[in-house]
């Protein structure tokens, strides 16, 4: 069931969301920049990281969106030498992927909240300040968020986080307020490669697929989708990926499973833990009185 | 020098966030709560055999701890102003809404309750805030389990048959160890039972969750959550070992009532800790995840 309806909307847009297409992307770092001075969110330190250019390190509640990236040196990718060298070498040589002979390849990914249609961090948000929008996101009221944390340990890709500035939690909005005016969110309009491509979820995902098969076709075998599927752990991103290696070589949870698919085995046990307390309580006194007369 | 790319991780980092929560306010809270909650289930079925003493402590003890509870709660908030925002929605799929209300039921009920037990004042409105707070005490002392496991953390989340049961034990442990500490063995026999089944309890889940993770136990047994959990079930052993001979003598009640105090205290840092290292290393998100899918494929897979 689509996300909007479940939430109460009855007359509501399409679904909107991101692909975000790592395969096109050049590290640019303009969706950064665009999020950043379109939402007016803080600057998060001036820190140098070491990972390669990688100086933003992730998501939080002062970045939006962060390009990874990951140098895969040598035909294993990690820097070894081959047996073979990449022709008749192990997996990961080069892997029809133009770029170095030896098989060198760098992955550079823009991340980003996954606008998950299962919510963990909606679910357990005990003030409705997470909410989900007309349009199929999932967005922080900024003026009712108490700051309790819950949707910071309930995400499971790690995204949502609490600034330490101002005691609340923020992330990603999909540009509510440009979507609100017709307006594509900021960073999609500056991607200069596309690699972030913007429009209703369903298109996305046809685009997507059709885009993974060319390059599996074009000899590129670990390229593939990640999160598009609605019958995953969390229903399917909003905002979902075409990935070249596997999710966690990016930093990202290879089979994430929202937490509330399990809420109503904790209930259960919880009443029975509760109830096993009070005849626990009723059985300790029952001899009470005959002890004392 | 820029590391090596890895196979099964972002340069080392993190694939979670660490819960934003403070040991010393929520890990506190978890033991205050259970505590109250506890407490006030057993000044109530005492009251209802007779005993004096024991439930003016319990209650006075469910009131005090309820009250230290909720200033801590508030206290971890980003914004502890807005603590009320809790009450603008009831959210079965947040522990922490339906904790909230519960705890704006347990809170007015237990502090009546007490005192009403101090001053002796309306025995009957006395009674209906005990029956109250008792009633509502049981979820005080148990949705705690559902808040923690409700959350992305693994050594949380993959505990979460065990918690709650894991977590009443402990509760009733403190409550039954309270009540040997302040109250003389020959009216303190409810709380040394109490305190016995609730030990039992406690340790019987621990094991059988720990037992039920496997390698996924490793958060819960290594560095300072494994000291933590280890110290918790000495404690816990001692005391209930301690509540089986308190009949005897003021001293063996005291120290075992103690025991069992601190015993509770000390689970709930463990498993709070263990939950911090667990979501702090992205090899316990990662590695159960990837096995699972890969067992999936294998499944889909004819064997040839």
């Amino acid at each position: 069931m689509d996300p909007a309806e479940r939430a109460g909307y009855d007359d509501h847009p399409p679904r909107l969301g991101f692909f975000t297409d790592t395969s096109v992307c050049i590290g640019c770092k303009a969706c950064e920049v665009a999020c950043k001075e379109w939402n007016a969110v803080p600057e998060d330190g001036l820190l140098l990281t070491g990972m390669s250019y990688d100086n933003t390190e992730q998501l939080s509640a002062t970045t939006w969106r962060h390009v990874a990236f990951i140098e895969q040196i040598g035909p294993r990718g990690d820097g070894a030498p081959g047996p073979d060298g990449p022709a008749g070498g192990p997996p990961g040589a080069a892997d029809g992927w133009p770029g170095a002979a030896d098989g060198t390849r760098w992955l550079m990914a823009s991340d980003v909240c996954k606008h998950c249609s299962e919510s963990a961090c909606l679910d357990v948000c005990p003030t409705g300040a997470l909410m989900r929008s007309e349009f199929g996101t999932v967005v922080v009221q900024d003026d009712i968020c108490n700051g309790c944390g819950n949707c910071i340990s309930a995400c499971p890709f790690g995204v949502i986080a609490r600034a330490e500035t101002d005691g609340g939690a923020h992330k990603c909005t999909l540009c509510y307020d440009r979507l609100g005016d017709g307006l594509t969110p900021a960073c999609a309009k500056a991607c200069p490669t596309e690699s972030i491509q913007f429009g209703p979820v369903d298109e996305l995902r046809e685009r997507a697929r059709s885009r993974v098969g060319e390059l599996q076709e074009s000899g590129v075998s670990k390229a593939r989708l990640y999160l598009d599927n609605p019958d995953d752990g969390i229903g399917g991103g909003g905002a979902f990926f075409l990935l070249l290696d596997e999710p966690e070589v990016y930093g990202l949870p290879p089979d994430p499973v929202v937490t509330t698919r399990d809420l109503p085995r904790m209930w259960r046990h919880t009443a029975m833990a509760a109830a096993g307390l009070a005849v626990a309580a009723f059985a300790a006194c029952l001899h009470g009185a005959r002890e004392r007369s | 020098m820029v590391p090596r790319a890895r196979p099964d991780s972002y340069y080392g980092r993190p694939v979670l966030k660490e819960p934003v929560w403070e040991a010393e306010n929520v890990a506190s809270y978890l033991f205050f709560g259970g505590l109250a909650g506890a407490s006030s289930l057993l000044a109530a079925f005492a009251q209802l055999t007779g005993n004096r003493e024991l439930p003016r402590v319990s209650k006075v003890a469910a009131a005090g701890a309820i009250g230290v509870s909720v200033a801590m709660l508030v206290r971890d908030l980003g914004r502890p102003a807005r603590f009320l925002n809790m009450l603008r929605v009831f959210k079965v799929t947040s522990p922490m809404s339906v904790g909230s209300w519960l705890l704006s039921g347990y809170g007015p009920a237990a502090g009546a309750a007490a005192a009403l037990a101090v001053t002796g004042r309306l025995p009957r409105a006395g009674a209906a805030a005990t029956a109250a707070a008792a009633a509502l005490g049981c979820g005080v002392s148990t949705y705690t389990a559902a808040l923690i496991s409700d959350t992305a953390v693994p050594a949380w989340h993959d505990g979460h048959r065990e918690m709650p049961f894991l977590f009443a034990g402990s509760a009733a442990s403190a409550a039954g160890g309270l009540g040997l500490l302040a109250v003389r063995p020959d009216h303190s026999r409810e709380a040394a039972r109490f305190a016995i089944l609730g030990a039992a309890a406690e340790l019987t889940a621990k094991s059988l969750m720990m037992r039920r993770l496997g390698a996924a136990s490793e958060p819960y047994q290594t560095g300072r959550a494994g000291k933590l959990m280890e110290a918790a079930e000495v404690l816990a052993a001692t005391g209930l070992a301690g509540a089986v001979l308190s009949g005897r003598s003021r001293l063996i009640a005291a120290l075992s009532g103690a025991a069992l105090l601190a015993g509770s205290a000390l689970t709930r840092f463990g498993v709070f800790e263990a939950g911090r290292a667990s979501a702090r290393d992205p090899k316990y998100t990662v590695r159960p995840q990837r096995e699972r899918l890969t067992q999936a494929a294998a499944a889909v897979r004819p064997d040839t």
